[in-house]
């Protein structure tokens, strides 16, 4: 893949910026450095976890999403929600309510991205039973999937082949639509209400091209509580609603528990999830049958962009689980089959990381690193605007960096300027 | 961490305490971390990364203590596991599969399967294991780049 095909969502307020080092010191990747008293990012690397989203204490750091008057750019427009947006209104008594809240925002028709949830875990149960890859990692986490690709290209075989639920529900949401309205597929958008920066991003970065935009849930939370209140449309009750199985995706182990199989991992948060992959890349988890990473805490609740306090929503889809498990009993009535069409091919390493495409360059490259290193002080302290004294060193034998850009190296500098100054002056 | 000045290779060696379970991994992330960025076939990591893995681990459990040098080159890897004894009795037997003096106390924190040597063979290029009693083990692993 093309370095410079990637979309990212994740973009810098440049005047709300004060050079702070809050992100720079939390971002996964090492990606984030403050240049000129302003923070910037090295793209090649970011993943869009939205890490430095959540955390910017001047809120300059944003994630572009598509504002709601995009879709309108279409003839026919269809919502796909994800379930992580049930979970945003405490006291909402059914998800067609949030459904029907949704048609009011302009939507032609909706489609649950949980429903499409349902099918991607039985494709995801079939592939267990046919493939070798131990373990199979969830392809649903778009940042996870793309820290992969940066970090871990060696564990790219063993990322399910499976388009995520948000693609998928954008293809059946259109052949379904396109079907019983006999309108033309191009003239429908459909559009994902999303909880967090990364599937903007892998939208925008097509993969499938079967969703056309992402609207932040954030964005519309008002919109659609002010909506809640008004009666269920007939036209809502009548659709095929998702499984409890799939609204539970919305909290991490989610998607594990949807496969029915007991050695299975879920892990939430990106570090967790980086020590994990760290794991599985040594061997040490070759008998796990799958892995399923959130970027988020608490998983796709705990979104950059959602409205709801993480841990509040996560009770609130508890309930709204546990309600419609009572309705549906523990096994839902019909079990989706399994599609092959939602197949996809394997995603390509993004060979980002190496410090030069001739290894000899880069190894004397890294001798400079190492030697540099050393005369830091070993602080990480982040004031010369990169995130350790080593990435530091990196920056300056990539030409990216001064050595005096070190608060401790300056302060050296000149004090044996002024030394010399006195010697001077003594002559 | 000491290293030596040669032309266009990239050489470290650190050293790993007996007992030590807590640092275990440390060296084989770090590898890892400067493979990745030195631009080395993430399969080549990979096996390197297993293997140095279980010579760290086998260094904490079964010797005295002692280091592993690693030096890269250009076309091939070398990684020198050294520790200060006891030394290996019966080398043919430590290389059989589940084959393992590791005590009940260590079996307990899920080490000494019996698979480390082993493991650290198959997952190498070249493999040399030199040991005697009472003065230590040498294990020297080769690993080719393919450009």
């Amino acid at each position: 893949m093309d370095k410079k095909q990637i979309y990212h969502s994740v973009k810098l307020e440049k005047d709300k910026c004060v050079g702070c080092t809050t992100c720079l010191k939390r971002c996964p990747m090492e990606c984030i450095r403050v240049r000129n008293g302003k923070a910037s990012i090295l793209y090649e690397l970011c993943i869009d976890c939205g890490v430095c989203v959540r955390i910017c204490p001047h809120n300059a750091k944003v994630a572009q999403t598509d504002p709601i008057n995009e879709i309108f750019r279409y003839k026919h427009r269809i919502a796909l929600p994800a379930p992580t947006l049930y979970g945003q209104f405490r006291n909402v008594t059914s998800v067609d309510h949030v459904l029907s809240a949704l048609l009011s925002l302009g939507f032609s028709d909706v489609f649950e991205v949980a429903r499409a949830a349902d099918i991607v875990s039985a494709t995801m149960r079939e592939l267990l039973k046919t493939t070798t890859a131990r373990p199979l990692i969830s392809s649903a986490c778009p940042a996870v999937v793309a820290l992969i690709q940066v970090r871990f290209p060696e564990l790219l075989p063993n990322v399910a082949n499976v388009l995520s639920p948000k693609e998928v529900a954008g293809k059946m949401a259109k052949e379904e639509y396109s079907r019983e309205h006999n309108v033309p597929i191009e003239e429908i958008g459909a559009f994902f209400i999303t909880p967090c920066p990364a599937k903007m991003a892998s939208i925008h970065s097509g993969r499938s091209g079967y969703v056309d935009g992402a609207i932040a849930i954030q964005d519309i939370y008002g919109l659609l509580s002010s909506q809640l209140r008004q009666p269920v449309s007939e036209k809502i009750r009548k659709k095929r609603h998702a499984s409890w199985q799939g609204v539970n995706w919305a909290t991490y182990g989610g998607e594990c528990a949807s496969l029915h199989r007991s050695n299975t991992l879920s892990v939430d948060g990106i570090h967790n999830v980086i020590y994990a992959l760290e794991e599985i890349e040594n061997g040490k988890l070759d008998d796990l049958e799958f892995f399923e990473g959130s970027a988020c805490e608490g998983g796709c609740v705990g979104g950059p962009l959602v409205f709801e306090n993480a841990f509040v929503a996560q009770n609130t889809v508890r309930k709204l689980v546990e309600r419609m498990r009572e309705e549906d009993g523990d096994l839902p009535p019909a079990l989706p089959a399994p599609r092959d069409d939602i197949l996809t091919d394997p995603c390509a390493p993004r060979d980002t990381l190496k410090l030069s495409d001739n290894i000899a360059e880069a190894i004397s490259m890294m001798e400079r690193i190492d030697e540099l290193t050393k005369t830091f002080k070993g602080l990480d302290c982040g004031s010369c605007g990169s995130p350790t004294c080593r990435t530091l060193a990196e920056d300056i034998v990539l030409g990216y960096a001064k050595e005096v850009d070190c608060v401790f190296k300056l302060k050296e500098k000149v004090e044996q300027l002024a030394r010399q100054m006195v010697d001077l002056t003594n002559l | 961490m000491e290293r030596i000045e040669k032309e266009t290779t990239y050489q470290e060696t650190r050293k790993v305490e007996k007992g030590d379970f807590a640092a275990a991994g440390q060296i084989s992330a770090s590898y890892k971390n400067m493979l990745k960025r030195l631009g080395v076939d993430s399969k080549v990591v990979r096996r390197l990364a297993i293997a140095s893995y279980e010579a760290e681990i086998n260094l904490a459990i079964h010797t005295f203590g002692g280091s592993m040098t690693i030096t890269v080159y250009p076309d091939h890897i070398v990684l020198v596991v050294k520790d200060t004894g006891p030394g290996i009795a019966d080398i043919g037997l430590a290389m059989q599969e589940g084959y393992s003096t590791a005590s009940e106390q260590v079996r307990m924190l899920g080490f000494g399967a019996g698979m480390g040597l082993p493991n650290m063979k198959r997952c190498s290029d070249t493999f040399e294991i030199t040991s005697e009693l009472g003065i230590g083990t040498t294990i020297e692993m080769g690993f080719l780049l393919t450009p």
